[in-house]
């Protein structure tokens, strides 16, 4: 342990109702211990559940651990108690960023720039996204992540060179879900006939059933919808099902698409909603791009 | 399943506030094997359909690796169908048809309590 973390944590310790575990989170998230960074972040937060920067701390130590769901949802909870908070809306620049949906990369900066307009980093970051800073971009240490991304993270930098506002079209179909949690083995985006336009499934055990169940799922939304018009229900939003091993969601990004999420039963059902709504939404706007 | 059973299976979850329905389901074939039913609700069409989503969803989940389907909710604007496997080998389907505020969590611990009772 370093004399800083050490020095850090017996103040801490001395006075824990102080808000060193601010500097002590930080200072854990950049020697990248993650799980002990955490720790200090969530004691934290439990006594100051109403900290922004103690939020945007966990955030950042959940982004650069690839936990982008998490993060997420901390710079949102952030943002919600302090709207003007830069690292909160930089960090959800990154991530909108990293999913390929631009527009709300370039909002998300826009506030962070009406909110720190002599913040060099934020000029940066709007480079990256309109592609200024080149499309051979190096990985690591070309890439002015640290505008658009929590520091140190850099997990796909190589992105930015291809995430041009003019080309998301070019995206790669298993690209689409990048950045949301599970979206190489649970997450799945179907046309009407059944045939896949992104993710994947895979068992359990690893085993990739993606086209099988693709094929099991198509007619479901002709037959849900039919369900929900002969009972006067209106349009249908959402059909969950709990099996004995785990849970499925599926959602109408648009008529003509249906998107599966399944998780084990860890995840209550009611949150795999509200991932499968929030996946829907990416499905929508890469649907959009692709017309 | 005897008809008493079966009566006292749909009255657990009829009187659930703001459910407007209940049906039992003959699995394979989509029949209706007892109802209860509000007027005008279409109980032969909406349990070939629950039927026959119930089995898409069953095989997709099957080789997901997710096992049998035990419950599965159709959300609607105004309205839901909760649906859950009952009987020897579940072949039958216990079908609630709801109002959009019902409590879900409760219809659905009805639905598995009236499932519980079926042989």
């Amino acid at each position: 342990m370093s004399d800083d973390v050490k020095t850090l944590s017996a103040q801490l310790a001395s006075d824990p109702q102080s808000l060193v575990f601010l500097r002590l989170g930080e200072l854990l998230r950049q020697k990248r211990q993650f799980d002990a960074a955490t720790r200090v972040a969530q004691h934290g937060l439990e006594r100051h559940p109403h900290l922004a920067d103690a939020h945007d701390l966990l955030a950042r130590i959940r982004a650069d651990a690839h936990d982008y769901e998490h993060a997420f949802d901390e710079w949102d909870m952030t943002l919600r108690i302090a709207p003007q908070h830069t690292g909160a809306l930089k960090g959800l620049a990154f991530l909108y960023f990293k999913i390929g949906d631009l527009a709300q990369a370039e909002s998300h900066l826009q506030a962070a720039r009406d909110a720190a307009p002599d913040d060099p980093t934020i000029e940066q970051a709007f480079a990256v996204i309109r592609g200024e800073a080149g499309a051979t971009l190096a990985p690591a240490t070309a890439a002015p992540q640290p505008a658009v991304s929590p520091p140190a993270a850099s997990p796909e930098p190589p992105y930015v060179g291809e995430r041009r506002s003019d080309s998301v079209a070019a995206l790669p179909d298993e690209r689409i879900f990048a950045g949301l949690e599970g979206a190489q083995e649970g997450l799945l985006l179907l046309d009407a006939a059944g045939l896949v336009l992104g993710g994947a499934l895979k068992t359990p055990e690893g085993k990739d059933v993606t086209d099988t169940v693709a094929a099991y799922l198509a007619g479901v939304s002709q037959e849900s919808a039919r369900a929900a018009r002969l009972l006067d229900l209106g349009s249908w939003r959402g059909l969950s099902a709990e099996g004995q091993g785990g849970h499925v969601y599926l959602v109408q990004p648009t008529p003509e698409s249906l998107l599966l999420l399944m998780r084990d039963r860890s995840l209550p059902l009611g949150r795999l909603g509200l991932l499968a709504q929030r996946a829907a939404q990416v499905a929508r706007q890469w649907l959009e791009r692709q017309r | 399943m005897t008809a008493p059973a079966l009566a006292r299976a749909l009255d657990l979850i009829t009187r659930v506030r703001g459910v407007r329905g209940a049906m039992v389901v003959s699995r394979s074939d989509g029949l209706v094997v007892a109802e209860q039913l509000m007027e005008g609700i279409k109980g032969t069409a909406v349990a070939a359909l629950a039927s026959s989503l119930a089995g898409r969803l069953q095989r997709a989940m099957v080789s997901a690796g997710l096992g049998p389907s035990q419950f599965w909710h159709l959300q609607c604007d105004h309205g839901a169908l909760l649906v859950v496997s009952a009987g020897s080998e579940a072949g039958l389907l216990l079908v609630a048809v709801t109002e959009a505020d019902v409590n879900v969590g409760l219809v659905r611990l009805e639905l598995l309590r009236a499932a519980e009772t079926a042989p």
